[in-house]
């Protein structure tokens, strides 16, 4: 977790991507990307939005700073509070739930030895419950960082953190047994891609862990 | 059940090569050009034919709502945006599109946009989808390299652009004004209507917000023809339709199946059944968490499209199919809802701000056993207080599970009252 | 224009108006709270909700535009009803603290739930806490209150022309606050306190002082600047406690600045209660009648070329008038109502007024203001110039000090060469200035008190001639000074200025000095150099004691604004009377009785006796004012005068908006408003913090 900073600037890897963000809408419309500017500022702290860098963009925008402060409390995905090097969110939203999201949440409770809302004492984990993050047929699930964990059940749920803690990269996706969103064991429709899809699950469970997205 | 030679998203699962060679093996991208050379009123004429409905859950013929862009075009551009700003609970289909078969929603996007005369198109992605917004993006820089979308897009002298917008967690941008707010840098309010987004839309100029599912079916419907799409399915309720179907079934999956399908056949025949057996079916919220709960004998016979749903007070919604056993707590699984509402309620008009919290509060009271019988009946009523009195639907959806709740499972509602012990909770 | 069915009455409108706007048109009131007619449309708090046929959901009122056919229901029992659910939603998390709220008895929530409330509570939750925010000196608040209209944030936003507030979060946790909670940094703030429906925004000056039943409500006008705006003063006994705005929307539509608002607590400090005349040295209290003799004795046998008077910037018509009477029965013409020495009065009058009228604003597609700060020194006229740039595009150009103005300007240079360089048509926005249909020009005080005022003021009129600021033709006169003073146009309508061989300010001090003046009457008179009036004798009236007071020889207590009736004449030449609210403390009297008596005691009795009779001397000495509240076209000639220019920068002639006469310099509200405002953009850090 970082402390706040008394200033903030773009480093040059973030000034390019401010200026493509800028790029996408038509002129004098920069103001739409605030969002994307303080994402790229979020990301540049650490995961959290330290009141400089809310300000830097309210100036590069040349927007009032609190119309940007307005939307940086408005949308979850900002932090306005440091978070952990690992965020890991919960979906405890009904589909999740009805899968067995308590035991997922106790799980990572248990696990890493905070409340929802917390972080470890070594900075490594932020805890939170999350609303329905769009991955209903593979729940339970939860995001930690930028990828999603689904079919999840306590005893996969603790190994993914251990091995974040380790610095391992989990597999992400599916942690049941399939490729996606398919029916489990078997195709009802599409058939003919039925062998691919034996052969893809068998790949992803031989491979311990898969760096990122090997779906796409 | 729908043929595979039916299905329009023949890579759902992306088990396939997701990439353009993927895609145009899959038939994307196949003579796009003469497509576009229908013209823009064939096009229009055409989706209006096919029957096709807005799949992000209002319904609303997709065709007409092309058709109310202004037919010249003046001072002011004309944008397409597409919401796959998925965050109804229960529903993840945009999600599959997007990140496996993401052709089909660019290839769309230019045709749509065609027709509506607009250079550009934004998507508006839910933030969340991290990885299905690199998909994304992987497709269009891949179209744009191969001339499919550009200046000259497909060889058809239109210029046409494709950005993608991510959203920063918030379900009410799905709502089209609020997604619209928000892709100018605001916060994400819904605005009041009139005027509407065809007149006065993103950075005030005419605009039209298509859904992901919806923009993604036009190429093939004009590939095949409207006859096509209009001859699967019901009359007024056509096509084929992608469905989630999550919850207490033995093998939770999207899949893409006739607009119509009964809902037990979907269940049975996809989802592997309902844990247990279909006699162990409680309820089914059939199209999202905005819609009315059903009771297990309406899911019996109950087909799943907009006309059928709503004939039993419910919705298709986003056919987004939650499904429950009897171990469900069900009023602790509507009060879920209501948590979820409270939290996404932007908080701009009274009704909502208000009624969302005190909703929730009162649905905890019940499911902990506090309230009385009194509280039910303000409850109810509360619901009604809120629903058609808001700036946008967000108060509806709020009251509409609640609603379905006390009409189709009362008893257990009022069981909480005498103070019995509660259901047997959720595994 | 569309005809619509309002419960049960066929009306016809004008299109674009809203369905309720229409129905006010027919007098039927329809509840609100968000909606306020001169800010944008929220349509958030759905108190306006009416029933709509054809319509699957009842549509707020306040944002739906008619249309041909509608029929709307307003009086049923489902909008009853409706209304009934959307106040029970206001009042859940609404605290029950209306007996300590200030707000209370003139609040809109409690008004309304008079009609739509239910008798009890069905909310059984524990209700919504907020933590109040820190606004400033101004505005206290109570945020546990807040219904979350918006009205703050869009008036901030769209009149005040800053963007300090807003409401963050969301949900039932969307908070109102201004940025990291900073004093709102806006010379119109205190409006929000009136715009406020509930006790959520209230007057900080003003809290647990009064309740508003209690007060007796008289309807005036403000001088603290010379907007002119209109008040209303109450008052619980002889003591002034508030200074709330009156619906005008030729002037100050219905806002106020908060100098006009919050300085009335310097009327209660520092006031000159009774007469007092120097013995020894020393200002000793005395009756009216030593006072008046101790000026006989002084006075009475002088040569009237050694006696003069200068009336200060908040002297009323009345005085003024008495006053010119009884020097001319002196026989003296040595009188002036330009202490900062203004270049300006004699002759025509188009060229020292404001042509256009302060809502000509509006009508205006381009603007050039020349030695001006707007802000500070009108600031509610300066909310119509934010107004008009808001409107569409209206291209600003400026000549002087660059200042924050609340809109964007182009800065064309800051001394009389812009002017010229501007005049030769080789700038861009002479370019600008031509092109436009009805172009204006504001010219200040900063422009016209310079040694070169008239050369200035000169230039200023062939720039108006030449760029069609001034066409008769098209009866267009966008040609505009910008006073600070409020007699002044008053006493250049009357004529308080030197006569044959008179003296203005500088020559009267001149000779104060060099003593050829040997008597200076000082009324209301506090901004000049009073150190300049050498051994002269010197009789200051007015009502505080203030720099004018220490230097006097016999002090006569006069009464301040809210203590007579009494005529102003604003910028824009309108005549408008100010009403007694209470009376002057003590021995203090109306300024022009006192004249009126010393006249007597002089000798040289001026033919008046009462009030109307003293207003027949102003039509007599200027038609105008027998049309009070109008404002006439004026004569267009040649005035300024043609003569070498400075290249000094313009320069305003306010420093510090908050305290700028005596009476907001004793007001212990505006000392706290320089402290959080001034001070830290003048470098200086406050004791105070």
């Amino acid at each position: 977790m970082s402390a706040t900073p008394k200033t903030f600037l773009f480093t040059a890897e973030s000034e390019a991507l401010a200026k493509a963000a800028i790029a996408k809408y038509p002129e004098g419309r920069q103001r739409s990307a605030v969002m994307p500017l303080l994402d790229i500022a979020q990301r540049q702290s650490g995961g959290w939005l330290p009141m400089p860098a809310i300000e830097y963009v309210a100036l590069y925008l040349d927007m009032p700073a609190i119309r940007v402060l307005e939307v940086a409390s408005f949308y979850t995905m900002y932090n306005l509070k440091p978070v952990g090097r690992h965020h890991v969110q919960v979906c405890t939203n009904l589909p999740c739930w009805l899968r067995g999201s308590d035991n997922i949440a106790h799980a990572c409770k248990h696990e890493l030895g905070v409340d929802f809302g917390e972080t470890t004492a070594d900075g490594q984990f932020t805890l939170s419950e999350v609303e329905c993050l769009g991955a209903c047929v593979n729940a339970p699930m939860m995001q930690i960082g930028d990828d999603y964990y689904e079919d999840l059940d306590k005893e996969s749920t603790v190994n993914i953190l251990k091995e974040l803690r380790a610095g391992g990269q989990p597999m992400t996706g599916s942690h049941g047994g399939r490729y996606t969103c398919e029916p489990m064991g078997g195709l009802t429709s599409l058939n003919h891609q039925d062998d691919l899809r034996a052969e893809k699950v068998a790949a992803r469970a031989g491979a311990k862990t898969t760096g990122g997205d090997d779906w796409c | 059940m729908l043929k595979d030679a039916d299905r329009i998203f023949t890579n759902i699962y992306g088990i396939e090569d997701v990439g353009i060679s993927g895609a145009r093996a899959r038939g994307d991208w196949d003579d796009t050009k003469a497509l576009l050379d229908l013209g823009r009123d064939k096009i229009i004429a055409t989706i209006k034919e096919s029957g096709l409905r807005g799949r992000g859950g209002a319904g609303f013929s997709t065709g007409m709502k092309w058709s109310f862009m202004p037919k010249e075009v003046g001072e002011r551009p004309h944008y397409l945006v597409i919401n796959a700003d998925e965050g109804e609970p229960g529903t993840c289909k945009d999600r599959e599109i997007m990140r496996n078969d993401p052709h089909k929603l660019v290839e769309g996007a230019l045709i749509a946009s065609f027709a509506m005369q607009a250079h550009a198109a934004y998507c508006y992605v839910r933030g969340e989808f991290f990885r299905e917004t690199e998909a994304l993006q992987r497709a269009v820089d891949e179209a744009y390299a191969n001339g499919l979308i550009g200046d000259n897009a497909c060889g058809s002298g239109w210029k046409f652009d494709f950005y993608i917008h991510r959203g920063m967690g918030a379900y009410i941008c799905g709502e089209e004004s609020a997604l619209i707010e928000s892709l100018e840098g605001k916060k994400g309010q819904p605005r009041m209507k009139p005027p509407f987004p065809a007149n006065v839309g993103v950075w005030g100029c005419p605009t039209t917000v298509n859904n992901v599912e919806s923009i993604a079916v036009a190429p093939t419907i004009l590939r095949r023809g409207a006859a096509w799409f209009a001859g699967i399915g019901r009359s007024n309720n056509t096509g084929t339709k992608l469905f989630n179907i999550s919850g207490h079934v033995n093998k939770p999956c999207t899949v893409e199946e006739t607009m119509g399908i009964p809902l037990k056949e979907l269940v049975e025949k996809h989802a592997g059944g309902v844990r247990g057996g279909w006699d162990n079916l409680l309820a089914v919220i059939p199209g999202g968490a905005s819609v009315p709960v059903l009771t297990k004998e309406t899911c019996s016979t109950v087909l799943m499209d907009f006309d059928s749903l709503k004939e039993v007070r419910s919705g298709l919604g986003t056919a987004a199919v939650m499904v429950m056993d009897k171990s469900t707590d069900l009023p602790r699984a509507i009060t879920r809802l209501s948590k979820f509402y409270k939290h996404e309620s932007c908080g701009q008009c009274t009704p909502c701000r208000e009624g969302t919290g005190w909703m929730w509060r009162m649905m905890e009271r019940i499911c902990d056993g506090k309230a009385t019988a009194d509280e039910v009946q303000l409850l109810e009523q509360v619901t009604y207080q809120v629903e058609g009195h808001t700036i946008c639907a967000l108060g509806d959806a709020a009251a509409w599970p609640i609603q379905g709740l006390l009409r189709n499972f009362r008893p257990l509602v009022e069981v909480r009252i005498a103070g019995q012990k509660p259901q047997q909770a959720a595994e | 224009m569309p005809k619509l069915t309002i419960d049960g009455r066929e009306i016809e409108v004008d299109p674009g108006l809203t369905i309720l706007q229409a129905c006010e048109q027919i007098g039927i009131e329809i509840p609100r709270f968000c909606y306020h007619e001169r800010l944008s449309i929220a349509g958030n708090c759905r108190m306006c909700l009416v029933a709509l046929e054809r319509s699957p959901k009842p549509v707020a009122s306040c944002a739906m535009p008619v249309a041909d056919g509608m029929v709307v229901h307003t009086n049923t029992p489902a909008v009853h009803k409706m209304r009934k659910g959307v106040m029970e939603f206001l009042l859940i998390n609404h605290p029950l603290d209306c007996p300590i709220c200030d707000q209370g008895g003139e609040c809109d929530l409690q008004d309304q739930a008079m009609g739509y409330g239910l008798d009890h509570s069905r909310y059984k939750e524990n209700k919504r806490a907020v933590e109040d925010k820190r606004m400033g000196p101004l505005i206290k608040t109570i945020m546990t209150r807040c219904i979350h209209c918006t009205r703050c944030v869009r008036f901030t936003t769209e009149v005040a022309g800053i963007t300090d507030m807003g409401m963050l979060g969301r949900g039932e946790h969307a908070e109102i606050t201004s940025y990291l909670e900073k004093a709102v940094d806006s010379e119109l703030s205190g409006n929000v306190i009136d715009l406020c429906p509930v006790g959520a925004l209230t007057s900080k000056p003003y809290a647990f002082v009064a309740r508003s039943w209690e007060l007796k409500k008289t309807e005036s006008i403000d001088v603290m600047d010379a907007v002119g705006s209109n008040i209303r003063v109450d008052t619980r006994g002889a003591e002034v406690l508030r200074v709330l705005p009156r619906l005008n929307d030729e002037i100050n539509e219905e806002w106020i600045s908060d100098k006009t608002r919050f300085a009335c607590d310097g009327l209660k400090r520092q006031r000159l209660d009774m007469p007092y005349v120097r013995k020894d040295g020393k200002l000793q209290p005395a009756t009216w009648p030593q006072a008046f003799a101790a000026i006989r004795e002084r006075i009475g046998g002088l040569a009237g070329a050694k006696i003069a008077a200068i009336a200060g910037d908040q002297a009323d018509c009345e005085a003024m008038v008495a006053l010119k009477a009884l020097m001319t029965g002196l026989g003296s013409t040595n009188i002036d109502c330009r202490q900062d020495g203004a270049k300006l009065g004699r002759g025509f009058r188009a060229g020292y007024i404001f042509n256009s009228g302060i809502a000509g604003i509006e009508n205006a597609d381009a603007l050039l203001i020349v030695g001006s700060n707007p802000r500070w020194e009108a600031a509610v006229l300066n909310a119509r110039i934010l107004k008009r740039s808001l409107m569409g595009p209206f291209p600003i150009g400026l000549i002087g000090e660059v200042k924050d103005l609340s809109y964007s300007y182009q800065h064309l240079g800051t001394d009389p060469a812009a002017l010229k360089k501007l005049l030769s048509g080789r700038s861009d926005f002479a370019k600008v200035l031509k092109a436009a249909q009805r172009p204006m020009l504001i010219i200040g005080q900063g422009a016209l008190t310079r040694p070169d005022g008239a050369a200035v003021l000169s230039l200023a009129r062939e720039v108006a001639e030449k760029f069609g600021i001034h066409v008769p033709a098209k009866s267009w006169n966008g040609f505009n000074v910008l006073h600070t003073a409020a007699a002044r146009v008053g006493g250049l309508d009357l004529g308080f200025l030197p006569g044959d061989g008179g003296r203005d300010v500088a020559g009267i001090l001149e000779g104060a000095g060099n003593g050829e003046i040997e008597a200076v009457y000082l009324l209301g008179a506090d901004e000049i150099d009073i150190s300049r009036l050498g051994k002269a004798f010197v009789i200051y009236q007015g009502h505080h004691g203030d720099k004018g007071a220490h230097r006097a020889d016999v002090i006569l207590p006069g009464a301040a604004y809210t203590e007579k009736n009494a005529t102003y004449v604003n910028t824009e030449g309108r005549v408008q009377q100010t009403r007694l609210a209470a009376f002057p403390p003590g021995d203090a009297r109306e300024d022009w009785t006192i004249i009126r008596a010393l006249s007597d005691v002089l000798g040289k009795s001026i033919a008046c006796h009462d009030l109307g009779s003293v207003r027949g001397m102003l039509v007599e000495a200027n038609a105008n004012f027998m049309r009070p509240e109008e404002t006439m076209q004026a004569t267009w000639g040649a005035f300024g005068t043609e003569g070498e220019l400075s290249d000094v920068p313009f320069h305003s002639p306010i420093d510090n908006f908050y305290m700028t006469d005596p009476i907001s310099r004793n007001s212990e509200t505006m000392a706290e408003c320089t402290q959080a405002f001034v001070a830290p953009k003048q470098g200086k850090t406050g004791t105070h913090g």
